[in-house]
This record gives structure tokens, sequence and C-alpha cells, in this order.
């Protein structure tokens, strides 16, 4: 597994652009998302949430196009995604 | 900007509490996705099996009725008899639906019961720890297969579309798998399918899942994908074994 | 209303059907096929549902599933199938659903004959499923009885939300007699019935802020959370207890010297024996047991006169309600059985002789 290093999301300069959320609440760190990710931006948080967990985060807001790959095989429904 | 996925209104926003890459929660997630799209919310009930599922009515947005081991499909017909007006699916695992619930299902098939099944099979018991099911595979180990499961001993996995699918009442009869995202788009429209024809009432319809169980096949969730893809799917075939919507028969 | 004479089996099922029961499911088994047959032909013509179920298991899942939908639904079986029931019968009384289960005794255990016997008594008031539930229990004697309790079954269930059984046996269910039947509901007492259980049931939903989650479910695993479950049922059968106590006393008086405690089929065995024996001047009296949960233990303690030596119980089992009796009596008297198993049944003459012995 890959690991984020502790840095802040990089915010969207243009509003419009699409964007992937994760929910960190619901999130169980498995991964899958990060393997569905045709731009390879999803990475495992060093943060971990209430259950203990690594939780999923995209740090490439720029790079996403929205294709929802990441929704479509994520198990713990976690991810929003907006365009 | 808009929201184009999220949670569907047909789960609660209870997080579920499957293991980690567990594929039940896309299924929950397709199901009730369906759910919406086809704007069933205040028309539908679903039932819970014994299982990993067994808490499936804290997830699904709708009344629901919890079914001993086996019997969801009984259940479910005692609901729809009812209640005609509604729509009902039930939810179950390998061992609920090929074990215990054997005659049930067969027969709720056989009367062509307009109800829904959706079936998640992946070759294990889950919930009480990892024991055989009907549909673990030729000399797969388990926890009562430690040894490999011996089929001159006990037999072979079951292929439970291929078995309702010899039977003239269902409706609509379809394997998805869940382990890629493509195919889970694939298996997306399957149980839009399956929950579009329940509501037009037109017969009994069924969905199996080829799934995965990462934590007692003893995998990570994409190794888990992996080994689901080599050794089930060439057993359990992915496809249409009765769609009379779409004259096969 | 008129008499018709009608077997037991049949009387009964015209009976639920009259009470507002539109949902039946059931497996044949002897001695009550003919239940099942006449549901078969009379639900359709009421618009009612009516599905032969591929085993006593399925049918009482599919009890539950339409009592989850709070519908008046009904299955009936025999011994051997009453206890494929008891899985489902506990799910029943844990969801607190309402039903009617209608058990026509046959000999056992096992396979058995099909005879009429009531062995089966433990199994209804013991609890024959796993957990702390109870069932309401009718004990029917006669066919107009039988007939009678339909009735009272289904409003019993729906007051308390909890399965009702009628314990009947393959004398009631196969013999003819005379019964007048209730006036069947009409179409505004069925819509009331519809009604009923809108609050908890599976039903059609809303929008906003009046939609509704309801759960059928009995599983609870937070042991605080399933104790105050359980304490609730037991305050609901403490309820039952205190309301639903019925039975008929025959030739009590203070002259008896001997009092009977017989139930169903077995308490008209003994009636004709003790009517033969009061004409030698022996006085006998009878308690029956209408309703065999809640147990009518006061009653039987209340109606040992000052003369009586000896509580003789006499059932078609090997000695089952005799334990509630000995229960009851706390031994103040001394408690005798006699009775007959495996599908037997006993004679006003065997009983007469039993009497006879006392004196």
């Amino acid at each position: 597994m890959v690991y984020h290093r502790k840095e802040k999301n990089k915010k969207s300069e243009v509003f419009d652009m699409p964007r992937m959320t994760v929910d960190p609440n619901y999130c169980k760190g498995c991964g899958l998302c990060i393997i569905a990710c045709p731009k390879k931006i999803i990475h495992l948080s060093e943060n971990i949430n209430a259950k203990g967990y690594n939780y999923a985060e995209c740090i490439e807001q720029e790079k996403c196009t929205a294709c929802k790959m990441c929704y479509i095989t994520c198990p713990d429904v976690a991810i929003t995604i907006e365009k | 900007m808009e929201i184009i996925a999220k949670r569907p209104e047909a789960l609660t926003k209870e997080p579920f509490h499957y293991c980690p890459g567990c594929m039940h929660g896309v299924a929950h997630r397709l199901i009730a996705e369906a759910i919406d799209e086809n704007g069933l919310i205040n028309q539908i009930a679903g039932v819970a099996p014994v299982g990993c599922a067994v808490f499936a009515y804290n997830y699904f947005n709708c009344d629901m009725a919890e079914a001993a081991h086996g019997r969801a499909p009984a259940v479910a017909t005692g609901i729809k008899r009812a209640r005609p007006d509604m729509h009902i699916f039930t939810y179950q695992g390998d061992g609920d639906l090929a074990a215990i619930g054997t005659a049930e299902i067969v027969h709720s098939a056989n009367r062509g019961e307009k109800i829904s099944v959706f079936f998640v099979n992946n070759a294990i018991y889950g919930m009480t720890g990892g024991q055989m099911a009907p549909t673990t595979l030729p000399n797969m180990k388990t926890t009562t297969s430690p040894y490999g499961r011996n089929v001159d001993d006990i037999g072979y996995p079951i292929r439970v579309c291929e078995l309702l699918a010899t039977l003239v009442a269902p409706y609509y009869i379809e394997r998805v798998s869940l382990l890629s995202p493509a195919d889970i788009i694939k298996a997306k429209k399957a149980v839009n399918k399956a929950i579009r024809y329940n509501k037009e009432n037109r017969g009994f319809t069924f969905i199996e899942f080829i799934s995965t169980c990462p934590t007692n096949w003893g995998y990570e969730p994409e190794q888990a994908r992996q080994w689901a893809k080599e050794n089930m799917l060439p057993f359990f075939k992915l496809g249409v074994y009765r769609d009379k919507g779409e004259g096969v028969e | 209303m008129s008499k018709i004479l009608m077997k037991g089996n049949e009387a009964i099922a015209e009976a639920a059907i009259r009470s507002g029961c539109r949902l039946y499911f059931a497996y044949p088994i002897t001695p009550q096929s003919e239940l099942i047959e006449y549901m078969a032909k009379m639900m359709p013509k009421v618009k009612g549902t009516f599905i032969q179920a591929e085993s006593e298991v399925a049918a009482i899942n599919m009890v539950y599933g339409a009592a989850g939908s709070g519908k008046r639904v009904m299955t009936s079986s025999s011994s051997p199938g009453i206890s494929l029931k008891m899985e489902g019968l506990s799910y029943i009384a844990g969801a607190e659903l309402p039903c009617v289960v209608v058990n026509v005794q046959r000999g056992g255990p096992g396979l058995g004959d099909i005879q009429p016997a009531q062995g089966d008594y433990f199994q209804a008031t013991k609890g024959g499923g796993h957990g702390d539930y109870r069932l309401i229990v009718l004990a029917p004697s006669s066919v107009q009885e039988f007939a009678d309790m339909a009735s009272e079954a289904f409003d019993l269930a729906d007051k308390y939300r909890n399965p009702v059984m009628i314990l009947a046996d393959g004398m009631l269910g196969q013999m003819m007699e005379p019964v007048e039947f209730k006036p069947a509901k009409t179409d505004a007492e069925l819509q009331e019935l519809a009604n009923q259980h809108l609050s908890w049931c599976i039903c059609p939903n809303e929008d906003g802020a009046k939609k509704h989650h309801h759960e059928i479910n009995s599983l609870e695993l937070d042991p605080q959370v399933l104790e105050q479950h359980v304490l609730g049922l037991l305050k609901k059968y403490a309820e039952i207890q205190k309301n639903e106590i019925r039975y008929e006393t025959y030739n009590i008086s203070d002259e008896n010297e001997v009092l009977c405690v017989a139930w169903g089929t077995a308490s008209r065995v003994v009636k004709s024996a003790i009517n033969e024996v009061q004409k030698q001047g022996k006085s006998v009296g009878l308690i029956r047991p209408i309703r065999v949960w809640p147990y009518p233990y006061e009653a039987i303690k209340q109606v040992i006169g000052k003369n009586v030596k000896k509580v003789y119980v006499f059932e078609l089992n090997s000695g089952q309600m005799v334990e509630d009796v000995k229960i009851a009596v706390e031994g103040k008297v001394p408690v005798d059985f006699w009775g007959k198993v495996g599908g037997v049944v006993f004679t006003p003459a065997e009983i007469k002789e039993k009497l006879e012995e006392c004196f």
C-alpha cells in the first residue's frame, strides 16, 4: 500500500473541477478504490479514522475525471463524486 | 457542480459492519440504487438472511423482516401474498440459500413467486468463521474441510442458477460478478432489470453475485478478487440463464 | 343460523374463513388433510390466498411473513408436522406476531400412527421451540367448540400479538357433529382488521416525516436489550394468565369423592364414565381446562371439595397434563393418572372401572 505523506489536500482552484470525496467514517482502507482509479490519484492517508482504519483520500483532485470507478468498487459507499 | 454519485436514499446512514474489501456492501448499494432508480422506496420491503448480512435490516431504508436461516423465500412469499401491492426482495448467502434453504428457494422459484432473490456466493460461510459451504470449490480448505473439499466424500459445489433454470416458472435468472469495476457495472444492469421486472410483477427474478470473503479465505481484498476470478469464475459461469422479458427461456 | 353436520377439520376451516382469515399455508398430513383441502376449495372463493407449501417448515415461515404484514393467517398440521414448525413458532413469538396454528394430534413419537392422541401437550404448553416464550393453547372437545375457537384464536392472537395454537386431535378432526357458525365478518369488519396492525407491520410507506422503518425481527445481540425484550414478553404472558383462563366444571358438588381432570376428546369419555358411576351413587366431578395455556391452576385447587379423596387425571398420552394438575393440587390430595398411548383411545367402560376402584 502506498501511503500519502502528511500533507493537506490541495483545494481545487477552479470550483467546477470533478472531485471525489471519501467520508472517513465509512472507509475501511480496503484499497480497492486505489486500484480502480485510472489516474492513480487515491492513496491511503497516514491518518486513521475512529475505527482505526487508514482511510482513502484523493490527493490530486485536479486530475480527477469523475469516471466513478472508485465509487463503483467501494464496498462501503464511502465515496461521493461531483462533476 | 452537481453530485453524480453518492449514497443512495434506499440505504440508511449506518456504516456497514462487513470486513474491509467484502463485496456485500457493493451488492447492497446496487440493490439500493435500483430501488431509487425505479422509485420503489415506499413500496418495497426486504427479507434479511442469517449470515454476514443478518443486519441487512439496519442498512436498507425500507421495512425489513428478519428470517430464520434459509427461510427468506418462504417469508417473502408470505409477505407478497399478504401485500401484493408491495414489492419484496430477499438477500441471502450460500449457507442460507443453498444449504438449509434449498427447499424454500426451489419452491418459491417453482411457484414463480413475484419476488427478487439476491444471492451472494462467496464459496464459504463467513459469519460463523469460515466453514465449508455448498458452493465451496473442490479441494478448497475451510475450517470444516481442513484437508480440502474432498469431492469423492461430499460432492461438488452447487450451481444454483443452473438448478433454478430447470424450472419453468422463473422469469429472470442471471449470474454476475462483483470482482472488478467493469463486472460491477454489468452487475448493476442485471440488478436494475431484476428490480424493474419486480416492479412490473412479471415473476420470480434471481441474481447470483460471485463475491469474495477476504477474511476467511485468508487474503487481502485485491488478492481475494484475483483468487475468485481464477477459481470461481471457471466453475460458476457468468451469464443470463433465463430472461423471459428478452425471450431467453 | 342453522346447524350443519360437519367434520371437525372442515368446521375449523370454515370458521377461520368466517373470522376473516384470508391467508392459509399448509402441508397435507393425516389426520387433517380435509382441513387443507377445504381451504384449497374455499379460499379462492373469498379471494383469499391458499398455498400448499413444500413443507411444514416453509408453511410456518410463510405464516411469519404474512403475520409480519399484519394480516390474519393460519396454518395447520398434525404432530410430526407441528414439530417442524417449532422453529418458526419461536421466531413468531419472539417477533410478536399474531397467527393461528391448528394441531390435529396423532400417535407418536416419531412417525407414530394416524390415530387420535394427546401426546403433544408438553410440546404445546411447555414450549416445543427454543427460548422463553409461550403459546396460548386452546383445547376443544367438540366440533362446535373447535369451530368457536377459530374466532377466539384470531382475536387472542391479534390482541396479544402472539401465536395461538388450537390443540385438537384426530378424533375431533375426523368426526362429524352438528355445528352452528358465527356470521362471517362483513367488509367493514375486514377493513378494520386490515388496519389494526399498521403501526408496526410491513406496509406501504410515505415520504417525509411520516416515513416508517418497521422491522419484523427477533434478533438482538445486546443481552441487556434482549433481556428487556423478553421481560416485555413475560409481562404480556402474565397479563394473559390473568385474563384468559377458561375451564368447564362438570358434576362438581360437595359430594364428590373423586375429582377428574381431563381435556379434549379424553374429557368426553370421562364425562360418560362419570354419568355411569353417578347412577351408582358414586359422586365424581370433572374439571375440564378449555384452554391449557394459561392453565387453570387456581380453579382446580378451589374445586377440590372437602370429600375428595383423590384427583384422577385421564389423558391419551403417558401423563403430561397430570404434571400441571400436581402443581395445582400442591400435594393436598393424592393425584393419580391413567392413560392410553400410541393412538389408542380409552372407552367409557375402562374409565368407569378405574373410577369404581376408587370407592
